[in-house]
Formats: structure tokens, C-alpha cells, sequence
């Protein structure tokens, strides 16, 4: 057997890069190209569809040829992608009409607020499980048809088509216009139940059908690949954070990951119908593997975590790398009494307020730079237990583990804080490359190259445990402080300035 | 036996003032206050300054200490830091050798872990991130003493002997105890590259491992693996090759992410 290997494609926001796997999920190879960063007005932020085009045809390449890798060798290459950025392009020529709109960007700030209208930013969220937000593709593409020189009557016309990261790469692969479930429930624009677009948000935001991908399960194939990677199927796509999740195989209702970098995402997953949350959490697929029933889940994100850190080091100095906030913080036992809510543009999950900002609470005489640290670190801890007890509460489940990548999962301290503060066990894994993982093994999965998704339970690996140490009377008193602390956040900003 | 160098001696008492002056000293009060001829004291001070280890004021003329001095200083990496560059290649070398690897520094006469990756199977394994293990019965430990210098064991009281020759702890019958026999170890981990033990520590156990040095070439610590005898030890009593060859590329990946440059 001379099909050695899975390709996963990571589409991410700074860069693009390949992976190789093996059958027991190592890594054999990785390439990686960094694309530009267009801000052409505060607040907008865009990439050039066709320079991304060219850097993932070169991390193909590389990755191949670096280990002396034929295209043969490659048993199906998988798709991930930094999710809702949004694309159109001409159907004849593949040129873009206009640069990407980045998920960051905010230009589509007061139009989604007219969208909104009276219903205000949840008119849709029954359908499609999101608020209105600047996030999401639907309105990023109405203001593209609103601002591209005649696209609108070429939309009407069928001549263009739109795509997210993962349509436009499958599209350059093999031609095909599709699209995965977990991608299309970013747009705003697909209904959760029949998982198909949706008429009444189409007509609502002005969105013509013909110009949007078919959509599909995330594990299939959706066909042949040209160029480098020639005959090989391509036979997966999942949003990034979608395909952590299946990387860091959470296959079960209960299973929680958390993604640790600048910011935290954490995903539950909640099997197979969606839970409307009750608690400010969005509600979106899991993965859809070929014909069985799509997996849903919950999704909870938190702004500012790794970026408290690097405020610390960076506005207030008292680190000179991000790493040493573990050294610094270990210099004391407890945070003092120091609590820090870092609520630098509101609060976010399960809170939704605007109106807060960041607190420093608690401070006496005796506090020093050590009880910060800890403060600080704490702060990413209890952050999350306030999404994981929303998600407990909208899907209430058997506390199992937390499944921790990223960055920060270096920080063994803060490892610890958060297995005390959730009272559960927190997991790194192996293989640190989860969202690529979650790729190649749904696309493995499509081809038999893995024969279920027990085999890839398998290859998973603890590479460290952390077990709560905490006293349970103390967990309740620091999460009643953490609380306190979070009340005086609120009310900070007295009324929205500007618009 | 060779007597001591009037000269050196002076350097460093020249040295030590300067470490105190905050603002400089002029040539005149070094000279005064360690009664050194004027001639004498502004020879050694131009020989530290060409070494680095001085430096003088164009302005004012004083002298205080040079950046090669403080740079001296510096040498210590935070475990912290070291674990955040290493940990995809420790993790990468779990998954490559199939057990369990630590990242190792050096804390008084012990080794500190730093970082710990479970062996890549099912069995129920616990963080020890924090330990503190014996520098001479440990591959990390060989490693660390065979190159930085700073790096010497603690002797045991308990097992000196009537004439006053010391031995090291002993914690198998395989436990190298002997400082002569130790030195002689060193000297081949010094030419090979890597050091290994077998059933030193713990019955049963083998330990391979290689150092980390950052951009000055400095050893800042070492990373290896550990598993069980049958696994990483040869017919031949040699260690299993393919396992040293993993090792070392996982060291000299963690140097580059230093700074550290390959000759």
C-alpha cells in the first residue's frame, strides 16, 4: 500500500501551512507562508484571496517535496480555515471582485444593526443559532454586494460566486462550489435544523441563492485535486476551531476543548440536535461526517486571556517574556486577595455587557507583583468556568474533562488553576496540531485510510494531566470573589459614544 | 603546585570595587583605595577593557563594568521560558521514541524538571514537573555536569569514609559512586555528544539525554527520555542507537529555537 499519508491544509488568519500525518497521527512534514494583512481603514481588515491561493499551492509543494513525498503517496487531504471570512469571485475567470473581508472586520458594524431592526441582533438567532455580530459572512457579503461596482445585478445574474476560506481552496482544488456544515453555520445564513440555507434570512438580508456553495458534510469527498497534490480526493472541510474540536477527538455529548492563545475558544459538544442557549453561548455544528446526523455544539469565547499576559509584560512590565508570569506568580502561594476582570472591551460570554471594563479589585498594602501574576492567570481560569457553567447549564452533561491546545498550555500553573478552579481534570494532548489534525482525520476518515472514529481515539495521546488540588470551601470562596469582582466592571461606560 | 598570580588577584579586586561604584571610579581612587602603583592599576584596567569586562566613560573618564561582565551574569534561563520554546519538540520526541520525556536544569547540586511528557500510551502517569533529581545517577545529570561547569553533585556525608574520600548517594547496586569513576563517565559524555544511564536511578530504568545550549553556546539544560531497560537498552549493553539519534535531534532542534548555532 503506497498511500501513506493525509494532508491537512490549514487556511488560517496570519498564514497558511500543510501538514502530513501518518496513520498514527504524527507529524511527518509541515510547511508554512505568511500572507499580508490589508488594513485599508481603521477597523477594516482584508487578504488577498489570490496571494493565499498561491501561498497554500506553495505549502503543498514543500511539504511534499521536503520529505521526498509523491502525490500518490497522499491518501486524502483535509480542509480547516479561519472561519467567516468572506469571498466573492468571477464564476469564469476565478478573479476575486474584491479582497476578502477578514472575520475581524468591522464594517459591517451599522448594517447589521439595521438588519437587526426592531427584532434587534437575535432576529435570527432561532434559525441559525447567531446574534447579528460584524463576525459573520452574511452581512460582510451584503455590503459587498452593496459596494462592489455592479455586483449586485452580476449576483442576480449568477456570475459570481461566494465562498468562505474553505470554498474558495476547494473551489482553486477541484473546481467544485461546496461548502461543510460547520463553515456554512458561520454565515448566519444556514438553518440549523435542515441544514440548508435558509429562504427567510436569504430574502431578509438580500442574498441571492445561486451565487452560494452547496453544502455539504464535513468528511466526504468532494472530489479530485488538480495541480501538486493531482488524483488525490480532497475530503474534508471544518471551520478552525470546529476541527480542534474533532482533532482533539471530543466525539462524545459532554466533550469540552479549549483552544488557550490571545484569546480562548471553547467548544462543547452536544450531539446530534442543537441546544439554544439560555446563556449568551452560540449555537453551531460540531462536524457532519458523510450521511450520519450532524453533531452539534456550543460555543463560548473569551477575549482577553493570553492578551492579559501580554498587557503585563508589554503596558505595565513587569515580565519581560509571557513565560515568565508563571515564575513570577509562583513567588507567592495565593493572589492576596488581588482579583483581575479583564473586561478591556466588555464582557463577553455568558455576560454581554458592553457597558463593563476592566477592574483590578482587592488591593491592600500587602499585594505585590507576584499576587498580579497569579491574579492574572487566575482570571483566564475563571473565565472559563463561567462559560463551561453556561454550557453545563444549557446542556447539562456529566462533567468529564477540559481537552486544552495552544500556546498557553505551556503555562503548567495556570494548568493547575484551571483543573482546581473547574473542580475536573484538564488534558494536553500530544499532538499540539489539533486543528490540522481534525483535518486530515476527517478527510482520512472519508477515504477508509482510518476505519472509525475508534481507531482515532486511539492514537490519541495524554502528553500531561493536571487533577484538581483544590479545597472545595476554597473554590467557593475565590469564585464568590471572582463574582464580586466581575460586579464592579459593570456600569463603567455611561452611554455609547459615536453612531 | 603552581603558586598564584599576583595579577589576576589584582583584576579581581579591581573588579569587585567597580561592582560597587554606581557612578564610575576614576583611575585615581581605584589606585588609592587598593595601594596599587598608578601605572600598575591603568595596566590592568586597559587589559579588562580590551577583554570587555570594563569600561570607561569617554566623558568623565571613570570606570565602571563592561557589558562582557554583565553578560557573565546572565547566563540563567527561565524553566518557564525553556518549557514554552521546547514543547512541540519534546512533544514531537514522545511521539518519535514512544516514552516519556523531561526537559532538566540545573538547581544547586540537583537537577530541576521543567517540563515532562507523558509516554504516549494509556497507563496512568503523573506530572512531576518540579522534582528534584540526583545530577549523577540521571542522564539529564551526566549531561548538565559535563558541560556547565557550575554542575557538581552533592556528596554524600553519610557514606564518607574513615580517610576522608567522599562517594556519592547510592540509589541502585548500579549507582556510580565513585568521583574518579563519575569524572571518567563525564569525559565520554564530553566526547560523545549524550550521556546515558542504566538502573542508576531506578532498577529497571534506562535514561538518554543530550544538551540544550542557547545562542552563546552555553548549556542551559538538557532533554531526554526514560523507559523501561528492555526497551532502550541493546543486547550488547549499549543503548539502543535509534533512541540516542531521537534525542539529540530533539536537543539540537530546542538549541536552534535558542539561538544556538550548529558549527
Amino acid at each position: 500500500m503506497s498511500q501513506q499519508y493525509v494532508a491537512a491544509i490549514d487556511q488560517g488568519t496570519t498564514s497558511s501551512r500543510c501538514i502530513l500525518f501518518d496513520h498514527d497521527g504524527r507529524i511527518v512534514s509541515v510547511d508554512q507562508r505568511e500572507h499580508r494583512q490589508i488594513f485599508p481603514k481603521p477597523g477594516w481588515v482584508e487578504h488577498d484571496a489570490e496571494e493565499i491561493w498561491a501561498n497554500v499551492e506553495v505549502v503543498i509543494r514543500e511539504s511534499l517535496e521536503k520529505n521526498d513525498i509523491t502525490p500518490d503517496q497522499i491518501a486524502a487531504v483535509g480542509i480547516t480555515n479561519q472561519r467567516e471570512t468572506t469571498l466573492v469571485w468571477d464564476r469564469e475567470t476565478g478573479k476575486p471582485v474584491h479582497n476578502a473581508i477578514v472575520w475581524q472586520d468591522t464594517r459591517t458594524d451599522g448594517l447589521a444593526r439595521e438588519l437587526g431592526g426592531e427584532a434587534g441582533q437575535d432576529r435570527f438567532r432561532d434559525r441559525c443559532g447567531l446574534p447579528l455580530a460584524t463576525y459573520f459572512s452574511g452581512p460582510k457579503l451584503r455590503w459587498l454586494l452593496d459596494n462592489v461596482d455592479g455586483l449586485s445585478e452580476r449576483a442576480e445574474r449568477g456570475e459570481v460566486l461566494f465562498g468562505t476560506m474553505d470554498t474558495w481552496i476547494i473551489w482553486k482544488l477541484t473546481g467544485r462550489h461546496v461548502t461543510d456544515v460547520t463553515n456554512a453555520s458561520r454565515t448566519m445564513l444556514m438553518n440549523l435544523s435542515t441544514l440548508q440555507w435558509d429562504p427567510e434570512i436569504l430574502d431578509a438580508m438580500g442574498i441571492p441563492a445561486g451565487i452560494l456553495p452547496e453544502i455539504r458534510s464535513s468528511s466526504e469527498v468532494y472530489g479530485e485535486a488538480r495541480g501538486h497534490l493531482a488524483g488525490t480526493p480532497v475530503a474534508s472541510a471544518l471551520g478552525d476551531q470546529h476541527a480542534a474540536l474533532f482533532g482533539q477527538t471530543c466525539f462524545d455529548p459532554g466533550d469540552v476543548k479549549g483552544t488557550y492563545g490571545t484569546g480562548t475558544f471553547l467548544v462543547m459538544n452536544t450531539g446530534t440536535e442543537p441546544v439554544t442557549s439560555e446563556n449568551g453561548l452560540l449555537t453551531t455544528l460540531g462536524y457532519k461526517l458523510g450521511d450520519e446526523p450532524a453533531v452539534y455544539a456550543l460555543e463560548g469565547s473569551i477575549a482577553v486571556t493570553g492578551s492579559l499576559v501580554q498587557w503585563l509584560r508589554d503596558n505595565l512590565g513587569l515580565i519581560s517574556t509571557a513565560p515568565e508570569i508563571e515564575t513570577l506568580a509562583r513567588t507567592v502561594e495565593d493572589n492576596g486577595g488581588c482579583y483581575i476582570v479583564p473586561a478591556f472591551s466588555g464582557l463577553f460570554a455568558p455576560h454581554w455587557r458592553s457597558d463593563a471594563r476592566g477592574v483590578m479589585a482587592g488591593l491592600t498594602g500587602y499585594v505585590n507583583k507576584g499576587h498580579i501574576a497569579r491574579a492574572v492567570l487566575e482570571a483566564t481560569a475563571w473565565q472559563t468556568r463561567e462559560v463551561v457553567d453556561a454550557m453545563n447549564a444549557d446542556a447539562p452533561t456529566e462533567p468529564t474533562t477540559l481537552k486544552v491546545d495552544g500556546g498557553m498550555t505551556a503555562d503548567n500553573l495556570l494548568m493547575q488553576i484551571l483543573s482546581d478552579v473547574l473542580d475536573t481534570e484538564v488534558v494536553r494532548p500530544m499532538v499540539a496540531e489539533t486543528t490540522c489534525l481534525g483535518a486530515a482525520y476527517a478527510a482520512g476518515l472519508a477515504v477508509g485510510y482510518w476505519p472509525d472514529v475508534e481507531t482515532l481515539r486511539v492514537n490519541w495521546h495524554k502528553a500531561a494531566e493536571w487533577t484538581p488540588k483544590m479545597d472545595s470551601a476554597v473554590r467557593e470562596r475565590e469564585y464568590h470573589n471572582w463574582k464580586k469582582a466581575v460586579r464592579r466592571t459593570l456600569d463603567w461606560v455611561e452611554h455609547e459614544d459615536g453612531e | 603546585m603552581p603558586g598564584r598570580i599576583q595579577s589576576i588577584e589584582r583584576a579581581a579586586a579591581i573588579l569587585r570595587i567597580l561592582a560597587t561604584g554606581a557612578r564610575g571610579l576614576s583611575l585615581a581612587e581605584i589606585s588609592r583605595s587598593l595601594e596599587l602603583p598608578k601605572g600598575t592599576a591603568l595596566g590592568i584596567l586597559r587589559t579588562l577593557q580590551h577583554v570587555g569586562f570594563v569600561e570607561q566613560d569617554p566623558e568623565s573618564g571613570r570606570y565602571r563594568l563592561g557589558g562582557g561582565m554583565l553578560s557573565l551574569g546572565t547566563r540563567y534561563l527561565d524553566g518557564n521560558e525553556l518549557r514554552t520554546r521546547a514543547l512541540n519538540w519534546a512533544d514531537s520526541l514522545a511521539s518519535r521514541s514512544g516514552e516519556s520525556v523531561r526537559i532538566g536544569t540545573l538547581h544547586k547540586h540537583q537537577v530541576l524538571v521543567v517540563h515532562h511528557v507523558f509516554r504516549p500510551d494509556a497507563s496512568q502517569q503523573t506530572l512531576d514537573v518540579g522534582a528534584l533529581l540526583p545530577l549523577h545517577a540521571t542522564a539529564i545529570g551526566k549531561v548538565l555536569m559535563a558541560f556547565d561547569p557550575l554542575a557538581a553533585p552533592e556528596e554524600d556525608p553519610a557514606a564518607a569514609e574513615a580517610d576522608g574520600a567522599t562517594f556519592l548517594t547510592s540509589f541502585t547496586r548500579h549507582t556510580v559512586t565513585s568521583p574518579a569513576a563519575l569524572e571518567r563517565q563525564l569525559d565520554e559524555v564530553r566526547d560523545n555528544g549524550w550521556a546515558w544511564e542504566a538502573e542508576e536511578l531506578v532498577d529497571g530504568e534506562v535514561s538518554i539525554a543530550a544538551p540544550i545550549r542557547d545562542r552563546r553556546g552555553t548549556t542551559v539544560g538538557a532533554i531526554g527520555v526514560r523507559g523501561a531497560v528492555e526497551r532502550l537498552r541493546e543486547e550488547g549493553g549499549k543503548p539502543d542507537m535509534e533512541q540516542v539519534s531521537y534525542v539529540r535531534d530533539a536537543a539540537r532542534a530546542v538549541s536552534r529555537d535558542l539561538g544556538s548555532t550548529p558549527y
